[in-house]
């Protein structure tokens, strides 16, 4: 049986220059958070509103708050980590300049355990999906050592492009590899969850954890809006709902009352750079959509 | 349903295929490439049919539409080929490495009253296509100059090792990245006429442009600045802008919003007041079938997709993308002219001889710490 996943998770595109709303705002973010103590700053404050989750890409600037976390294990005794995995722009700029094998070839561990080396050389010789999967994943999850990482999800751009594909069987061997070697959930991130949901049944992956936009005004939320609510309502899966602010076009009250009209959704995933924010945001929700 | 085959799976076709296997009214019935390891890769776990020779996939798999995502230096001879056999072409971008060719393939798959578009997706992003349809009514008055802006991380060391690190097979920042911005300039006010003080610079490239810069004009009046330039770490991925002003108000958009200021002489456009107006991408934005890495991408192939079924013509068709070639090579042969005046100006023995005075010392200065990067 799995560990409960908190109401309240935290995101951390807003530390990476990410905002869907204004280029202008998502520059003046990267320049703020540009120093390590910046971030910490405000997941100390989200940690003091009781947040003790960090859903967060596998950046390289991710591994100083990995280090962070583990150097003071006193100040956080119940912090766990949610990994989302790859940290896409590395594999995409790397494909750019080296091409798809080269790419593939740069990310395979060189050196380490004997075992991983000759695993990803035989893998990539033979083809071998689940052996490049398991090696990748092993080779993101590096930074998060000695960390509670309950919960390990495959980041959306992935998630959608083996969608499209039909690419089944990277959903399996990501799960399997996951449960097995980090006695972690699996979870999937997407921005088309109703088809994603019938590719994972495919998978024969159970009750998935998922991850998606929800939100009141159907904000990248493709398939539609009916389709998610149709999913919410009639498929079994572990709903995670990120963007219900739909970047900020939806005001906070009116994005948590959409959230407690829909009980099925177990978690909402949201980001915020100011103390006065994370508290307002909190406040809300426990407010609204207090913990069932 | 529409029988659709595509060549080449590297970043752009993976990404294609992807969206277009996704599509409901589409039946992919090949995917071909050279490198036989993605491809095998593929077929093993998508069951998807696969080729290594375009003619043979052509023969075979007989589809209606085929999506061409392979080097630019090939676009050519595969459209030349899918045209003859009456076969719908959606291209990557740009179309050819020349203006002659692309015209020319226009005209011929004109001829054959065939679908053709051109992989320009700004032109399917929410905010551009605010910014089109507010130029065509007319709302800042009279357009004077536009700015056109790319800028992204894309080479950022001096060693490249794939076909973007040389100008010959259509690598380089001109063709891959200004493009974008050209097309979208010849979206909104047709083509240029010419183009002058045109810049080509290298920064670590030893092989092509990473930077260009030049002044545009068309026909009318109208100018523009093209700014481009791919070796620019400090964006987190490629960032497109364009600012228009106008006798009565400027616009500047983005992917991700449009800001619009229209003088107390603009005429009325219903939602627009004067002063400054923002709209942003949540509410300019159509919902998509299938997402991947952004609307406009699933809304380019969507379209093209329906002008097949439909048989009308594609919104980014290869006679707009013919444009934008002819005016990729008014650019090359301005810089060209520039670099060859720069040249004969120089005393014999080139820029050992000129000395101190030698035309380009920051060209000279970024080379070298290129150089001591690596």
């Amino acid at each position: 049986m799995s560990a409960p996943i908190d109401r309240l998770l935290f995101g951390d595109n807003q530390f990476f220059g990410v905002n869907h709303m204004s280029e202008e705002k998502a520059r003046a973010q990267a320049m703020r958070f540009q120093s390590t103590e910046a971030i910490v700053e405000v997941l100390d404050a989200a940690y003091a509103e009781g947040i003790r989750t960090f859903m967060c890409t596998t950046h390289e600037r991710i591994a100083e708050i990995a280090d962070h976390v583990r150097r003071n294990p006193e100040r956080y005794p119940d912090y766990r980590f949610y990994p989302c995995m790859p940290y896409a722009h590395k594999y995409a700029n790397a494909v750019t300049q080296d091409g798809m094998l080269g790419a593939l070839r740069r990310f395979m561990p060189s050196e380490g355990l004997l075992s991983t080396a000759l695993r990803s050389g035989r893998s990539l010789a033979a083809k071998d999906i689940e052996g490049i999967v398991t090696v990748l994943v092993d080779s993101e999850m590096r930074m998060f050592e000695g960390l509670s990482t309950p919960v390990i999800f495959l980041q959306n751009v992935v998630v959608d492009l083996l969608l499209g594909l039909g690419f089944t069987d990277a959903f399996r061997i990501f799960a399997e590899h996951v449960r097995t070697r980090y006695g972690a959930e699996p979870g999937f991130i997407t921005m088309n969850l109703p088809m994603l949901l019938d590719e994972l049944d495919r998978a024969g992956v159970e009750n998935p954890i998922v991850c998606a936009n929800m939100n009141a005004i159907g904000f990248r939320m493709a398939g539609g809006i009916e389709g998610y609510e149709r999913a919410l309502a009639e498929r079994r899966f572990r709903p995670i709902a990120m963007s219900v602010l739909a970047s900020g076009a939806i005001a906070p009250r009116e994005a948590f009352e959409w959230v407690r009209d829909r009980p099925e959704i177990e978690a909402v995933v949201f980001g915020a750079s100011s103390h006065g924010n994370i508290r307002s945001t909190a406040g809300i929700a426990r407010e609204l959509w207090p913990a069932g | 349903m529409v029988d659709v085959a595509l060549v080449g799976v590297g970043k752009m076709g993976l990404s294609h295929l992807s969206m277009v296997r996704a599509h409901p009214d589409v039946r992919v019935v090949g995917v071909c490439d050279s490198a036989a390891y993605v491809l095998d890769v593929l077929g093993k776990y998508t069951g998807l049919p696969t080729f290594t020779d375009v003619e043979r996939m052509l023969d075979q798999a007989r589809p209606e539409a085929i999506v061409i995502a392979t080097p630019t230096a090939s676009h050519a001879a595969l459209v030349r080929t899918a045209i003859e056999r009456g076969i719908h072409v959606f291209c990557e971008k740009p179309l050819t490495l020349s203006g002659e060719e692309s015209t020319e393939l226009s005209r011929l798959a004109e001829e054959r009253g065939l679908v053709t578009a051109v992989g320009y997706h700004n032109r399917f992003v929410g905010a551009f296509r605010e910014l089109h349809r507010l130029l065509e009514a007319g709302a800042i008055g009279t357009v004077s100059h536009a700015l056109a802006e790319s800028y992204g991380p894309v080479v950022l060391k001096p060693k490249g090792s794939t076909w973007r690190s040389r100008r010959g097979v259509g690598g380089g920042c001109l063709y891959d990245y200004a493009a974008h911005p050209l097309d979208l300039l010849a979206w909104c006010f047709g083509e240029a006429e010419s183009a002058r003080g045109s810049v080509l610079g290298s920064i670590f490239s030893a092989e092509t442009d990473d930077e260009v810069y030049s002044t545009l004009r068309w026909p009318g009046g109208v100018t523009a600045q093209l700014s481009v330039n791919w070796s620019d770490e400090s964006q987190r991925k490629m960032t497109t802008k364009l600012s228009v002003w106008g006798s009565a108000g400027r616009i500047v958009a983005d992917r991700q919003e449009i800001q619009v200021y229209l003088r107390d002489t603009a005429p009325a456009v219903e939602g627009y007041s004067p002063g400054w107006n923002v709209r942003y991408t949540t509410e300019l934005t159509e919902p998509v079938w299938f997402y991947l890495r952004g609307e406009e991408y699933s809304a380019q192939l969507d379209d093209f997709v329906r002008a097949v079924a439909a048989g009308r013509p594609g919104e980014s068709s290869f006679a707009s993308a013919a444009v934008t070639d002819r005016v990729i090579d008014r650019i090359l042969r301005d810089a060209e002219a520039g670099t060859a005046a720069e040249s004969a100006s120089l005393p014999a023995g080139g820029l050992a001889a000129a000395g101190a005075a030698a035309p380009t010392p920051r060209r000279g200065l970024f080379r070298r710490a290129a150089r001591s990067a690596s």
